[in-house]
């Protein structure tokens, strides 16, 4: 009784009711047809929020003010590089992701060396640098239609026992991520900058030296989802990461960090971008219209969050 | 007095004037950019000074002027509204159907969504939410509103706000006028009523204000409703001049809003934010953003670069301005 207490309790654990809510609303209405496959498309679909999410949830993590919005230009740029450099060529997998990394950090490097030269809040930082990396996407992946090599395509769809392949490599990866949050010096620093800049950089802490690294993560994951997506989805795009702007930001929210900055959770993200990704299934299934897909989606956003509550800032 | 007190105070009262030229040329700074792009616009095409030529370049400037302001209230109570491009398309979208058809319903739906706006200001205040992700969601809501209200393009703008968004004064184009109007009236509002003041000082230093006895949660929800007043003057504005609507039009506001208040010599946070800076700032953008990049030739496939990197310019300009107020 006392465990099942101390679970309700943890900020992460609504996510993945509200996930698993709306999983059974799906199959009550399909009649339980279908149960299983939406289970493995939620997941291969939730891999892409769940790295950018991660991405974003370090960034948020900084404290007020920080967020990166530059990551659906950077996963359509990473997504077009990717591609190119592979060339639809199995040989040049590794190559080709080393590659869309390389651009991804790149990015989140600009990013933050304009946030730090030019001293303007990160919002609009990263807007500048989404614009100008709009830019290059276009130029640079005008008229693009190089497929990714079938090796890669089939490693981005593989499933084990209905389990894809990438999810279990993404929960391996939020493991990492979620030690590296709660057990090292890194994920401290930044969970410290988070609950008070100015005490933490007291402490001796590199603020500076952390805040770079951890966009320049964040940029770093975005190139690789953007990799992935290509590879999922047969083919890079400009507009390839257009949703996992909103996404991003949401499952971070939703699965319990605080937006004031100092507090994270990692296996909220995971609980947030199923729930995301089976509400989007949900809505498709009981065959409701464009508009009326979209407003559901926003005001259940606003409702969880609603009911979430706020923390009050940690200053 | 001793001739050492006498040097500290000459030498704090030139300091005071260093400080006093620097805070000057920081406010004289979205009017030296605005005037940068201007002086690049004639050089590059002197034609495009004339009356003629301004109706034409700022025939957007209208509705973007009238968004950024709307972004500047909620921006002055520390929030940021990143579903204010939906809402000006979801406005645009029952300007262009039931405002022309049933005014009446047209009417209350529109003060309808004031409302709303209103409402979100008190839920953000009352459940301490992050606006950020409360106007996340509401983006998704106006976007399905305004598929659902007009499902394809189309429809049309009513007749009398097409004949006010092509009102042709003499001497003086239309938008340059609107946009002073404009800017000179919120100005009035903001910064030389005393309620002004209180909206202003809700950013600046909320719990001072909350102990002084005023109450938080009205000036949320007054700055809210503000930015929804106008977020719908700039969804009108937009079918004017247009004519008919599209789910989508506002979509690009959002950024475009946040950029202008921000040119315009606002900050996130502390509730230092301009009218007529914001106004100035809508202007640049909407000059550097089409009409100064093509008669520079450059190429559509650059022009969002070109945005960013006007963005980023200006900003470090600041940054320099800044040190030296130090």
């Amino acid at each position: 009784m006392t465990s099942v207490k101390s679970l309700l309790t943890k900020p992460w654990i609504w996510s993945f009711l509200g996930a698993l809510l709306v999983w059974l609303a799906t199959i009550a209405f399909t009649g339980g047809y279908g149960a299983g496959g939406m289970v493995t498309a939620a997941l291969s679909l939730a891999v892409f929020t769940v790295i950018v999410g991660v991405g974003q949830m370090f960034v948020i993590t900084l404290g007020p003010g920080n967020v990166d919005l530059s990551l659906p230009a950077n996963i359509g740029l990473a997504s077009a590089v990717a591609m190119k450099v592979m060339d639809g060529n199995d040989s040049m997998i590794a190559l080709g992701l080393l590659a869309a990394l390389a651009c991804g950090a790149a990015v989140g490097a600009v990013n933050y060396l304009l946030i730090w030269a030019l001293r303007i809040p990160p919002i609009i930082a990263t807007l500048s640098a989404s614009f100008i990396i709009q830019s290059i996407d276009i130029s640079y992946g005008r008229g693009l239609q190089i497929k990714p090599p079938p090796g890669f395509a089939d490693f981005a769809n593989w499933q084990v026992l209905g389990i894809p392949v990438l999810a279990i490599l993404t929960v391996l990866f939020t493991i990492g991520a979620a030690i590296a949050l709660q057990r090292m010096i890194y994920g401290r620093s930044v969970l410290a900058i988070g609950q008070n800049i100015r005490a933490a950089w007291l402490a001796g802490v590199n603020v500076g030296r952390i805040r770079f690294l951890t966009y320049t993560l964040s940029g770093a994951l975005g190139g690789i989802d953007g990799a992935l997506l290509a590879g999922y989805f047969r083919g890079a795009n400009v507009d390839i990461g257009n949703e996992y702007l909103l996404a991003s930001i949401a499952v971070v929210v939703i699965g319990g960090t605080s937006v004031a900055g100092g507090k994270a959770n990692v296996p909220g993200v995971w609980g947030a971008a199923l729930f995301l990704v089976l509400l989007l299934t949900m809505l498709n299934t009981f065959g409701v219209s464009a508009g009326v897909r979209l407003l559901l989606t926003g005001l259940i956003i606003v409702g969880v969050i609603t009911a979430a509550g706020g923390q009050k800032a940690l200053r | 007095m001793t001739a050492a007190s006498l040097e500290t105070v000459a030498k704090t009262s030139a300091e005071r004037g260093a400080l006093a030229r620097a805070r000057l040329l920081r406010g004289l700074l979205p009017a030296l950019s605005l005037a940068l792009v201007l002086l690049a616009i004639a050089w590059l095409n002197p034609r495009a000074i004339s009356y003629f030529g301004f109706s034409l370049m700022l025939n957007l400037a209208i509705p973007i002027a009238l968004a950024t302001i709307a972004q500047m209230f909620v921006i002055s109570g520390n929030e940021l509204d990143l579903s204010i491009g939906t809402f000006v398309g979801f406005v645009g979208c029952v300007t262009a159907t039931w405002l022309k058809d049933a005014p009446l319903i047209g009417v209350v739906i529109l003060l309808g969504s004031i409302g709303i706006y209103a409402l979100l200001g008190a839920l953000i205040h009352l459940r301490n939410l992050p606006s950020i992700v409360v106007t996340l969601g509401m983006s998704f809501v106006w976007q399905g509103l305004a598929i659902l209200v007009l499902p394809k393009p189309g429809g049309k703008a009513p007749d009398w706000l097409l004949g006010l968004m092509a009102f042709k004064p003499p001497f003086v184009p239309f938008p340059i006028i609107a946009a002073l109007l404009i800017g000179l009236i919120v100005h009035f509002g903001l910064m030389r009523t005393s309620y002004g003041v209180i909206l202003r000082g809700s950013g600046g230093n909320p719990a001072a204000l909350g102990r002084a006895g005023w109450s938080l949660l009205k000036t949320k929800i007054v700055l809210f409703a503000l930015a929804g007043l106008f977020g719908v003057l700039s969804g009108m504005a937009l079918i004017g001049i247009t004519t008919s609507a599209d789910a989508n039009i506002g979509n690009g506001y959002t950024l475009l809003a946040i950029a202008g208040v921000i040119l315009g010599g606002g900050e996130f946070v502390g509730g230092r934010v301009s009218p007529i800076g914001a106004v100035i700032g809508a202007l640049t953008l909407a000059l550097a953003a089409s009409p100064l990049l093509t008669f520079m030739h450059i190429p559509p496939d650059w022009q969002v670069a070109a945005n960013g990197a006007i963005l980023i310019i200006v900003l470090a300009a600041r940054v320099l301005i800044s040190r030296r107020e130090r």
